[in-house]
């Protein structure tokens, strides 16, 4: 964060400071720094140093900059009103050495720090005497821990919070809340120990009348052993949502009757006469797929399902899109030609389809029909589709810990590959399996919330708040890629959720203007007249747009431990302001909400 | 796709109307009820000509059905009546009582289409002798498109319709002709009702009022009450102190500065229309010398000038520009409209309107910065002084001054800078289809609008009126009837009124301006206006304010000038004299360049500025600065998006937020008022900012009908519930465009193959 703005974290104020003193040196510069930014239990120093932030908005800026085992924190020396960074390590993606000792030049010597949250940092040391090779050997361990043989600071923090999070998802409550079981469809618990499929959950709703030899069976022809599960049900018409991956279909179009007998008594199941498969990607990209063993459901196979392709790209396009987008906004916004700028990167138009994807799901489901929605290994474009439909759907997705559920439910536990996506505490920052999919999701969220802004019980802080520690590494929520994984590295014991602190404060993330409405489906307009870019995210780290957008937030006096940085800009002084940042209400009509 | 949007060319084949009943059908069928239609004919309004059996497309689904009834033409409008039983729910909310959801105002026919079978010609007037299409197009200038069938109509009904209405939209016409002046003559209005109304800027008192509120100290100008001065210059005026009588009437009024604004400070704005400088002739330069040392003089002998004709966009750029922002709102079909969605950024950033309504906020800054941080006067100038000048100072005043904020403010400001201020309207809006004004027609108007608009959406708070009513206001330039937008500068208007006025000799024809709201709009409809979540001021700040003006929060408390340098005797005359040496050698001094040569200087300075004042707390009385980075410049959704069904956020939108601010709002004070029942007294503070709820209850008695993005403008309807789901057609496309190779790789695929 380079900004104006210091987090005001007050220790005297706050006891929980306490216990990270004992870490801190006598000395007296050291000492300030640490009034100003206290330390989560469990964070450690490792070092600090001089050093000199080229800021790309204030320019070079001499300070100190100290790393713990879970941040980096930058505190400018002399500039007025201090400019500071706080970087969690995990959201570092890329770390580099700029010129050498005998670079020429004013601050050409140096790290380079590639985020993953939009931005770029630069420091400039001092030529003599090899001055940051310690620093970036502490950094390049600290910041990729997984790969030095380290444990990720989840692990180490020692964060207590009054509600536990990882009780905020029970399968089973949530299955009972749709109303399930019921006559047509069962719980089984043939996954148990991932055995059907080891990137599932171990709960799965299926077909009544489908056996678990069925099952078994079915699990052969879906990549990777991905089954049709059921995701979410209508209360009213029965239509379901179901997902899974691609079918084996090969270069010989192989069929095999168990699945196809297996989806009809999905289609059965509500007496739907055309089960409609959504298969997530381009036409051309599922036909390839059949070279590589995958495919999709051909026509004359499965009689009674028609087959409709969602035209969604794959992860490596999405990748290189907001690669696009960052370098249109980052460190400056694109000044001529901006909205052409803006439409080459595509990312817009990416939404648009994921959008208008699960608009069409959604309007089958409201239609009485079921749906099965798949791309190639059912985690990433299948997750966002079940996603937002069910968001567009469902009411409670849109409150607070419904949600919370939804995420728990839809990308958590059916396998979204968040380690491998993210690349949490990996050095291997080009490694091809990185994708801002989930980013990408929230963003869909977030359009929906600003086109409907009285229907969601959440602000967008909270989505803010997730993409943040989607990268911090300080709570277990988004590690590993499955469920498995998870219970492997017993991650629920030994980690913090990120819901335990959410819902420790459910306040700050509520949207004051929420209506609630059940039964009420949301369709958004996918259309590029009403998708904008979400400035409030994208382009948080510049200062200008920072300062008006953060105007869409409301300014509480948070002198708390996770109010994220960019939030506690004191600017916003008296200011009482809409989530969504549609309105503004002055503090004077605020008070009418609070005194009375 | 710009083309196949846009102009008459041609277009694909459309799916072809399929009629459900046939036009025998129709005629047996409506033979014995037929009798002729007429809408509520207004005073004054006489029908011209009518064709029954007209079929009017309705665009709110896909399958090209509609609705039969009869169009008539008359010297107000075109007029479309159903022969459906009107429903009740239709209209209701936000009627115009001038004209109905069915009605065009002439003046609001923007273009006229004929469908020959698959084509579509633009209808350029005259050209019509005998044939007429089967399909008539019409796209009004407030964006809504008609579509009407003509073929089931008799041949010579729909001929003469079809002639008429091209006729009286189209074809030159005298001004007398304006539905204005047979209206007025058939209704009379309350002479004046000014109690708490708009300040008209028609007295010489108005002038004088404003001037001291804004404690300027310059020479108030009655003398020319008869245009006895000049016919192009304002009725009254205000220019420095140190103009010469004899200096008003020289080259008519050019050159003269013309005061708009003082800054606390002492510094102000004015703006003049430039003299042409022909080189030999060094008359006009020594006259333009001693005006600039007339506005230096009315503070600290400092002067800035700027030529708004050399750095914004000449008005023909402003028009072809907004001709072809317009078209992507000017929907025929839903897949014309999803084929210009691929396309959209890029289409409205070649379009360049929002460069332009960005430009002209710029230099609206750039002159707030003057004024504010360096305190210096300003004059702006261009060729005319009515266009630019009013867009900037008018935009100026808006930023600096809270006054110009409240919905009377605002209503006086256009009084002030662009009625009074001699904005030629009829010719700008071409009202009368002049051939040889084809030229100097320009939206210029509505761009001030949109400027406005672009402010608004960033501070809301700080706006007593609405986005619905700006978009109301940018309608009503189209509806003949009010005095604000019928002609070209004060002489002119009182020339027309005069002559017009059944009593000659006595009092001049008495017509509504557009803030007479209740000639279009009940009182219910007219709440709409405000903005329920205005942060009023609180009220204990306007005695104090009198004595003493607060410097407020977000002002900067950078150094005045006048502080740095207490003037000393004799300093005047120094400075005077070596001003003039520096005018005398360079022409003016710019202090600008344009925004073609822009010097990465002159935007870094607005940036600084701007950067400077985003760091202190924001007021929402105080100075008000636009950010002007892309993201930040946006569509004026309301305005441009209202009709398209396609892209209505059914139960969403800014007034779902809006009304369930109204909702909270109307609870507050209903809680508030049991209080005060209860004797519990609330601090003076509290009352001071009393929200407004009177928007509340307008919305919460409908809050059983279901809103949608375009509300106030397009009510529930019986719109299917369905989802637009764009359509895919060109979505293929995209993947061979961009994506190239990345497109084709399997997600995991898990390969060696590495990018860099």
């Amino acid at each position: 964060m380079a900004s104006a703005s210091i987090p005001v974290y007050n220790s005297s104020n706050n006891p929980l400071e306490n216990s990270s003193s004992h870490n801190a040196s006598r000395e007296s510069l050291k000492m300030e720094l640490l009034a100003d930014c206290s330390l989560l239990p469990g964070e450690e120093r490792i070092i600090d140093k001089d050093i000199i932030y080229i800021c790309p908005f204030s320019g070079a800026l001499k300070g100190k900059v100290f790393i713990t085992n879970y941040r980096l924190y930058f505190k400018s020396a002399d500039a007025d009103p201090a400019v500071t960074l706080d970087v969690p390590l995990g959201a570092i993606g890329r770390v580099e050495k700029m010129g050498g000792a005998s670079s020429r030049g004013e601050n050409s010597y140096g790290l380079d720090i590639t985020c993953k949250d939009m931005r770029n940092l630069r420091f400039a040391l001092k030529q003599e005497g090899h001055s940051r090779r310690d620093i970036f050997d502490i950094l390049f361990k600290y910041a990729f821990p997984l790969s030095h043989g380290l444990l990720l600071f989840a692990y180490l923090s020692q964060e207590k919070f009054e509600e536990n999070g990882w009780s905020v998802y029970k399968p089973m409550e949530e299955f009972r809340r749709q109303g399930l079981p019921n006559d047509k469809w069962r719980v089984t618990f043939i996954n148990a120990n991932y055995e059907l499929c080891d990137t599932y959950p171990t709960i799965l709703v299926v077909p009544f009348k489908a056996t678990e030899e069925d099952l078994r069976k079915v699990c052969t022809f879906r990549s990777r052993g991905r089954i049709p599960v059921l995701s979410w049900i209508h209360r009213e018409n029965q239509a379901v949502i179901c997902r899974c991956s691609q079918p084996l279909v090969g270069m010989s179009g192989k069929r095999n009757k168990d699945d196809e007998r297996y989806l009809d008594l999905i289609r059965e199941a509500n007496g739907t006469a055309k089960l409609t498969i959504y298969d997530a990607r381009p036409s051309v990209n599922a036909v390839a797929n059949k070279a590589t063993g995958g495919g999709y459901e051909g026509d004359d196979a499965y009689q009674n399902a028609e087959l409709v392709f969602l035209d969604i790209h794959n992860i490596h396009v999405m990748r290189e899109s907001l690669k696009k987008l960052k370098d249109i906004v980052y460190p400056n916004v694109e000044e001529s030609h901006w909205l052409s700028s803006l439409e080459s990167t595509h990312w817009l138009e990416h939404i648009k389809l994921v959008i208008s994807g699960a608009i069409q799901v959604a309007d089958k489901i409201s239609g009485g029909n079921s749906v099965v929605v798949h791309c190639s290994d059912g985690w990433d474009r299948t997750a966002q589709l079940t996603s937002l439909a069910m968001l567009m759907l469902d009411s409670h997705y849109r409150t607070l810990r419904g949600f919370q559920v939804l995420l728990e439910k839809e990308w958590i536990s059916f396998g979204h590959k968040f380690a491998n996506r993210i690349g949490h505490g990996d050095k291997n920052h080009a490694d091809q399996d990185r994708s801002p999919i989930f980013v990408q999701f929230i963003d869909c969220v977030w359009q929906m919330t600003k086109q409907f802004p009285t229907a969601f019980e959440f602000n967008e802080r909270l989505l803010v708040t997730i993409l943040d520690h989607l990268f911090s590494c300080r709570f277990g929520t988004f590690l590993f890629n499955c469920e498995s994984a998870r219970d492997t590295n017993e991650l629920r014991s030994k980690t913090v959720s990120l819901w335990s602190l959410v819902n420790s404060d459910l306040s700050f993330y509520q949207n004051p203007f929420y209506t609630p409405e059940s039964n009420r489906v949301l369709y958004p307009v996918a259309s590029m007249r009403h998708l904008e870019l979400w400035v409030t995210y994208y382009i948080r780290w510049n200062p200008r747009i920072r300062q008006q957008s953060t105007m869409g937030l409301f300014t509480v006096h948070h002198g708390s431990l996770h109010s994220p940085p960019w939030v506690s800009s004191q600017s916003t002084m008296g200011l009482f302001t809409v989530p969504m940042g549609l309105f503004t209400v002055p503090m004077s009509n605020a008070q009418y909400y609070t005194e009375t | 796709m710009l083309s196949s949007l846009g102009s008459a060319g041609g277009k694909s084949a459309k799916p072809s109307f399929v009629s459900y009943v046939t036009p025998e059908e129709i005629k047996s069928e409506k033979e014995p009820s037929r009798k002729e239609k007429h809408p509520d004919l207004l005073p004054g309004e006489v029908v011209f000509c009518s064709a029954s059996t007209v079929l009017k497309y309705t665009q709110d689904d896909l399958s090209q059905r509609g609705v039969f009834g009869a169009l008539l033409c008359t010297n107000f409008r075109v007029s479309f009546v159903s022969d459906e039983a009107p429903t009740e729910e239709t209209g209701q909310l936000f009627k115009n009582k001038l004209y109905g959801e069915n009605d065009i105002p002439l003046s609001c026919v923007d273009n006229i289409y004929g469908g020959y079978e698959d084509k579509k010609k633009l209808i350029t007037g005259g050209l019509v002798k005998n044939k007429y299409p089967s399909k008539m197009i019409i796209h009004c200038k407030d964006l809504r498109v008609f579509q009407f069938s003509l073929s089931f109509s008799k041949e010579e009904d729909a001929k003469k319709i079809f002639q008429g209405i091209v006729h009286h939209c189209l074809e030159p016409k005298s001004l007398r002709c304006l539905f204005a002046f047979s209206y007025c003559e058939n209704t009379s209005y309350p002479e004046v009702q000014r109690k708490k109304q708009t300040v008209m800027f028609d007295s010489v008192e108005d002038w004088i009022q404003d001037m001291k509120r804004t404690k300027g100290n310059c020479r108030v100008v009655s003398e020319n009450s008869n245009f006895e001065l000049s016919p192009k210059l304002p009725q009254f005026f205000i220019v420095p102190s140190n103009v010469s009588d004899e200096d008003l009437t020289k080259y008519q009024g050019k050159g003269l500065p013309m005061w708009c604004w003082s800054h606390h400070s002492g510094c102000a704005l004015f703006k003049t229309a430039s003299i042409p400088l022909v080189q030999e002739d060094n008359v006009p330069q020594t006259y333009m010398e001693k005006m600039l040392t007339a506005v230096a003089h009315n503070h600290l002998y400092s002067v800035k000038t700027e030529d708004l004709s050399d750095t914004l966009p000449a008005v023909q750029d402003i028009l072809l520009s907004y001709n072809k922002f317009k078209q992507f709102f000017l929907i025929d079909n839903t897949t014309e409209f999803w084929m210009s969605d691929m396309k959209w950024f890029s289409s409205l950033d070649n379009c360049g309107w929002l460069d332009i309504i960005r430009q002209c906020l710029q230099k609206a800054v750039e002159v707030v910065e003057c004024l504010e941080k360096e305190n210096t006067n300003v004059l702006i100038m261009e060729e005319g002084g009515s266009d630019l000048c009013c867009v900037v100072s008018s935009l100026v005043q808006l930023m600096l001054d809270p006054y110009y904020r409240t919905l009377l403010g605002f209503q006086s400001l256009v009084q002030k800078e662009w009625v009074a201020g001699g904005h030629a309207f009829l010719d700008r809006s071409n009202h009368l289809h002049l051939k040889d004004k084809a030229e100097s027609q320009s939206p210029v108007f509505l761009l001030f609008l949109e400027c406005v608009w672009q402010l608004q959406q960033q501070h809301g708070p700080a706006f007593q009126f609405s986005e619905t009513y700006l978009t109301v206001l940018s309608d009503s330039v189209h509806v003949p009837v009010f005095t604000t937008f019928l002609f070209n500068n004060d002489s002119h208007r009182d020339n027309i009124l005069r002559a017009e006025s059944p009593h000659t000799q006595r009092s001049p024809l008495n017509c509504p301006t557009v803030w007479d709201w209740s000639v279009q709009f009940d009182c219910k409809a007219q709440d709409l206006f405000t903005n329920p979540l205005y942060s009023e001021k609180p009220k204990q700040d306007t005695s104090v304010r009198k004595s003493y003006r607060p410097k407020h929060l977000r002002q900067l408390s950078l150094p005045s000038s006048a502080f740095k340098t207490p003037p000393k005797k004799g300093f005047f005359k120094d400075e005077a004299d070596n001003l003039k040496k520096i005018l005398g050698v360079k022409r003016l001094s710019r202090w600008m360049l344009s925004p073609s040569s822009e010097s990465p200087q002159t935007s870094s300075s607005v940036r600084e500025f701007y950067e400077a004042w985003q760091t202190k707390p924001l007021d929402y009385h105080g100075l008000l600065l636009p950010c002007l980075d892309g993201p930040s410049i946006r569509v004026w959704m309301q305005r441009y998006l209202r009709w398209i069904h396609d892209v209505q956020i059914l139960g969403g939108g800014p007034v779902a937020m809006l009304s369930k601010v109204s909702e909270i709002l109307g609870e507050v004070q209903e809680l508030q008022r049991q209080l005060d029942r209860h004797g519990c007294t609330l601090t003076s503070n509290h009352k001071g900012a009393r929200p407004r709820a009177k928007t509340a209850s307008v919305i919460a008695a409908r809050s059983s009908v279901r809103l949608s993005s375009s509300f106030p403008f397009v009510t529930s309807r019986n719109w299917l519930f369905k989802p637009a789901i764009p359509t895919s057609l060109l979505q293929s496309l995209m993947v061979t465009g961009m994506a190239g190779n990345l497109a084709d790789r399997e997600d995991d695929g898990g390969g060696p193959e590495s990018l860099v």
